[in-house]
């Protein structure tokens, strides 16, 4: 547990010496929330029903952006073959850079989010609804997004690609996720959908973490 | 525990190739004529449909090239899978050979579904149908593999790295299956799971069946073909490949 | 015959999903014997350099 921390520790102090670079994410969520409605009528039953899949697709595409700090700075100064060959297995490393990109990347874009819902006209009731899928369903994404990153890492051009294997496998996440925000948009239980996405979340970071270690050695070899 | 021998034999690429230059023309032939019969009992035999008229006849091509598409997805995924685990080089030479077939009936799915669309539901299109939504993202997914083993140079590499993609893309399938009985949808529900009380006139269950088992066949036929050619590609520079191609010449 | 060519007047949508079926099918047998083509070539091509003509000496595997 103690190297989890460790490497969580370090990871943070590190993204937190580049802000600027962890602030472009955030940037880039809301440019794109902010072009949608330029681009779309500025009905708000219009809006406040497109809402929440802008909102779910530019989380989905801003977390992305964060990619490269996962394991590519890692895997350029060598810092990646120690860890793997570090006692400590790789899935705990995994799993503490999983955390970081979390807390550094998608726990802002989340906190970002009731603002601008609210921007697109929907009911302060339906955010807490959001919030929690939005937060059952990111474990799951950053898990994901570290397997693309970890397919990639030993690519010089790596980063055009990891979209593609990436936000396919991203889509029962988004049905589910936005189906949940619908039915609190509407007053209906969302008790469904949101066990569904914590099932994937448990499972992700259960068995993610292993074939993103496979894929690490691989790619260091 | 001694493995039979039939076991360390599908591993030597040499007898793989021959095993499966024997079977191809029986397969190809059996795969022939099940789709000549079951196309002409399709179009020609079949009664039309009391709802969809003369449109209908392709069901007796959409849901098996769907079908036939996702174990494509399957096979793709186990032996890529095993070559992984096992380190059987063979079993990427499966793997690859089966994404390009898996890629196309895709796309051929797709295609026929939206030609079905378009006289029954009125649309060519229709994004919030799940089954719609899963065939596509299992095109994307089939994309994704080729893309990423087409970004490294090192075979070994690509096989590995594009190996982890397919198993974990294959949890994708059965979310397309179970996705039908998850959500309201245009799509018709499961009319052939249950054999003991299909929904369907059994003057057309027949041709459909047929056609099942003639994509099915095709597909391993079409497998085993272009698995020879892998072979040889991979297997260049060995001894019983040269032996092979000096053979042949005059 | 004329009346199973016109499928009722939906001639366009049978048709055309059996053709593109077809399509597919046969496009797949050709790049089975194409790529397979191309690997033999590739091998006989890297071993080329012993050009000189001897007998084989192994049956012939087709």
């Amino acid at each position: 547990m103690s190297a989890f921390g460790a490497i969580v520790r370090r990871d943070v102090r590190v993204a937190m010496r580049r802000l600027s670079e962890a602030a472009n994410p955030l940037l880039f969520f809301l440019v794109v929330t902010t072009l949608f409605p330029l681009a779309l009528s500025p009905s708000a039953d219009e809006l406040r029903e497109v809402g929440v899949g802008v909102l779910w697709v530019s989380t989905l595409l801003s977390s992305l952006l964060a990619l490269d700090g996962l394991f590519r700075g890692d895997a350029d100064d060598g810092s990646l073959e120690q860890l793997l060959l570090s006692p400590v297995p790789i899935t705990v490393t995994v799993l503490a850079k999983i955390a970081v990109h979390w807390l550094m990347t998608i726990l802002p874009l989340i906190a970002l989010v009731p603002v601008l819902a609210l921007s697109y006209s929907m009911p302060v009731a339906a955010l807490p609804t959001m919030i929690g899928a939005l937060v059952l369903a990111t474990p799951t994404l950053s898990v994901l997004i570290a397997l693309g990153a970890a397919l990639t890492v030993s690519l010089r051009r790596g980063g055009t690609i990891v979209g593609l294997l990436v936000l396919p496998l991203t889509a029962p996440l988004l049905i589910f996720g936005t189906r949940a925000t619908d039915f609190g948009l509407h007053d209906e239980p969302a008790a469904g959908p949101l066990y569904l996405l914590a099932a994937f979340a448990a499972f992700a970071l259960a068995l993610g973490p292993l074939a993103i270690g496979a894929a690490l050695r691989v790619g260091v070899e | 525990m001694r493995l039979p021998r039939w076991f360390h034999l599908l591993g030597s690429p040499p007898f793989v190739y021959r095993l499966a230059g024997r079977l191809v023309p029986w397969l190809g032939a059996i795969a022939c004529v099940l789709l000549a019969v079951g196309a002409y009992w399709g179009l020609a035999l079949a009664p039309p449909d009391r709802v969809q008229g003369q449109v209908y006849r392709i069901i007796f091509l959409h849901p098996q090239v769907a079908y036939v598409s996702m174990m494509a997805y399957v096979v793709m995924a186990v032996s890529a899978g095993i070559g992984f685990i096992w380190r059987i080089k063979l079993a990427h030479a499966v793997a690859v050979t089966a994404a390009p077939i898996g890629t196309t009936f895709t796309a051929c799915a797709l295609a026929t579904g939206a030609i079905w669309g378009r006289p029954t539901w009125g649309t060519f299109w229709q994004w919030t149908d799940p089954r719609i939504m899963s065939e596509t993202l299992l095109l994307f997914l089939f994309l994704s593999y080729l893309a990423l083993r087409a970004a490294f140079e090192d075979r070994d590499k690509a096989d590995r790295v594009s190996a982890i993609l397919a198993v974990v893309g294959v949890v994708n399938v059965p979310i397309i299956h179970y996705s039908v009985i998850w959500w309201n949808s245009l799509h018709q529900g499961p009319s052939f799971m249950k054999l003991d009380k299909p929904s369907i006139a059994p003057e057309m269950l027949t041709p459909f069946l047929i056609m099942i088992a003639a994509f099915t066949v095709c597909f391993y036929w079409l497998l085993l073909n272009g698995l020879r050619g892998q072979i040889v590609e991979r297997e260049r520079d060995t001894r019983w490949v040269k032996q092979l191609v000096e053979g042949r010449e005059p | 015959m004329m009346e199973f060519l016109r499928m009722g007047g939906e001639a366009a949508y049978v048709w055309s999903a059996y053709g593109i079926t077809l399509a597919v099918v046969l496009f797949n047998v050709w790049w089975a014997r194409w790529t397979h083509r191309q690997a033999l070539e590739r091998a006989r091509a890297s071993s080329g350099e012993s050009r000189t003509p001897r007998k084989p000496t192994v049956r012939h595997v087709e």
